[in-house]
């Protein structure tokens, strides 16, 4: 009696649980442990750099952080590079990758992306004032600096032939530009518009003349796995909320980077949609 | 050609085994552009280190008190600090104050030539130590009769010497330069186009990390055993018969 009923007990809350999303590894994984870990870039001002201290800080933490606040467990921030966050995030090392990660086909069938899209980006050139590039076109067959793992490096290679000189890293490439081993850096319109206003007088004598090129969104990832699962959903909610309340809006002030449309157009559709 | 890339692309859509250089034109031309420097730089940094080390090795037996010196000196530096910070060294610090020094405006030496000179003087320092030991194993007997037969010291040294202390440690030449060439991917860090950073660049933007290092894995163990077996034929072929185990 005792044992067919702890049996019908078992079965009932399994039939039950499976009603509710699927189970989700990665959530039991972050309630256990009382921590989540964030892979968040530390080279990519204002989104996330290093302060004088050496301690990560940018609107990415801050968002990682407010992740961690609505969930009620620890941040722990992990630095990746545009080299290296996909492998991360597919070999478990970190449960939740915010760092400045562009949008595309190719990338959706190996991660999982959290829609809304929380921010959106185009490619650009911070070039030496005195290489004479006026258009795209003028990049042809001179030295540009860049940095691993961009999605947009192998586009801007295809249409306009430059020689693309790629580092490990943002800062090993800045250092190439400003010793002279390339006339230019290819980069997010973001990161130039920072460095620009952060540094004035040591970028004195780059400019960004080109116009920004392929826009694209920028998401929060997750494992693939976890897509459907209630994490998947619960990372969902998050995004939609700081759209929603505008929380991203007065981080873009609070950072200082030059207000987008496309967090308005953002805004103003989560609000339709309530 | 086309039914190969047909073969590889079929693989990848069928079993998701991403063989990207096989089927894409712009992931071939990079990996191509790999093994070209990669061989390059092995190329340059093997001869340009034995050079170094037979210099190094006659300064260490007939040069001076500050030959000898100077020798040690660099030996010590070159030994004992790592590779990639010799090269960050030469690229990012050395570089451009030399740039500047000279009021140039485009650098001296670019991102391939620095890791060239990087990785020469790198192995130049082991390949003295190890010309030593093969000096030293040369009979005492032998360059005495040298020296009584009226050869001077450079002549000694040149003509008996050398041939045998060269013999005598190509093993330990084989380790080293081995080495050396497993080396070279360091220079990706300053952005060389060599094997690792072709590979780096085709799965960023394949995503097909596990099967790109596969192929690393694969080029490098072919390289290497080919220059293995090389190294080995000049061991035979150059033995001393009697001496050692010829």
């Amino acid at each position: 009696m005792k044992k067919s009923f702890t049996f019908l007990v078992a079965l009932a809350i399994l039939t039950i649980g499976g009603y509710a999303h699927a189970q989700s590894v990665v959530l039991d994984r972050i309630k256990k442990a009382g921590t989540i870990r964030v892979g968040v870039k530390t080279d990519f001002p204002p989104f996330g750099f290093l302060n004088p201290a050496g301690q990560v800080i940018g609107l990415e933490p801050d968002m990682a952080q407010d992740v961690a606040k609505r969930l009620g467990v620890k941040l722990e921030l992990v630095p990746v590079q545009s080299s290296n966050r996909i492998e991360f995030l597919q070999q478990g090392r970190i449960d939740l990758m915010i760092a400045t990660l562009g949008v595309n086909d190719q990338r959706r069938k190996v991660l999982g992306y959290i829609e809304p899209f929380y921010y959106a980006g185009g490619t650009s050139l911070l070039v030496r004032k005195d290489a004479g590039i006026k258009r795209w076109e003028d990049i042809k067959g001179r030295d540009i600096c860049a940095t691993q793992g961009a999605s947009y490096n192998r586009l801007t290679t295809q249409k306009y032939g430059p020689n693309l000189v790629a580092f490990p890293g943002n800062t090993e490439a800045l250092n190439a530009l400003l010793t002279g081993s390339c006339i230019g850096f290819l980069q997010d319109s973001t990161l130039h518009a920072s460095m620009l206003s952060m540094d004035a007088s040591k970028w004195a004598a780059f400019e960004t003349p080109l116009p920004v090129e392929d826009f694209q969104p920028w998401g929060i990832a997750v494992a693939l796995d976890e897509l459907g699962t209630a994490y998947g959903d619960q990372m969902r909610q998050i995004v939609t909320e700081w759209h929603r309340s505008g929380y991203l809006l007065s981080m873009e002030k609070q950072w200082a980077l030059k207000p987008s449309e496309f967090l308005k157009d953002m805004q103003a559709r989560a609000i339709k949609a309530r | 050609m086309e039914t190969v890339s047909e073969l590889f692309r079929t693989l990848n859509t069928t079993y998701g085994f991403d063989l990207s250089i096989f089927y894409d034109s712009y992931d071939a031309d990079l990996f191509t552009r790999g093994m070209y420097f990669t061989a390059l730089l092995s190329a340059a940094s093997v001869f340009g280190s034995l050079f170094l080390g037979v210099i190094g090795a006659y300064l260490q037996f007939n040069g001076g008190v500050v030959a000898r010196k100077f020798v040690s000196a660099y030996i010590q530096v070159f030994r004992n600090t790592p590779p990639l910070i010799q090269l960050y060294f030469f690229f990012f610090s050395l570089g451009p104050s030399l740039t500047s020094a000279t009021g140039m405006s485009e650098p001296i030496l670019s991102n391939v030539a620095w890791a060239i000179v990087s990785l020469t003087l790198y192995a130049g320092a082991f390949n003295i130590e190890v010309f030593r030991s093969g000096v030293e194993a040369v009979p005492a007997a032998t360059i005495e009769a040298a020296d009584s037969l009226g050869l001077s010291k450079r002549q000694t040294f040149l003509q008996i010497i050398l041939p045998l202390a060269f013999r005598i440690s190509l093993p330990g030449l084989n380790n080293n330069l081995v080495n050396l060439i497993k080396t070279t991917t360091n220079a990706y860090a300053i952005a060389v186009p060599e094997l690792l950073y072709g590979a780096s660049q085709v799965w960023s933007d394949k995503l097909n990390a596990l099967e790109m290092m596969i192929v690393l894995l694969i080029v490098y163990t072919a390289v290497i055993g080919l220059f293995t077996w090389m190294m080995g034929c000049i061991e035979r072929n150059l033995a001393v018969p009697g001496w050692g185990r010829a």
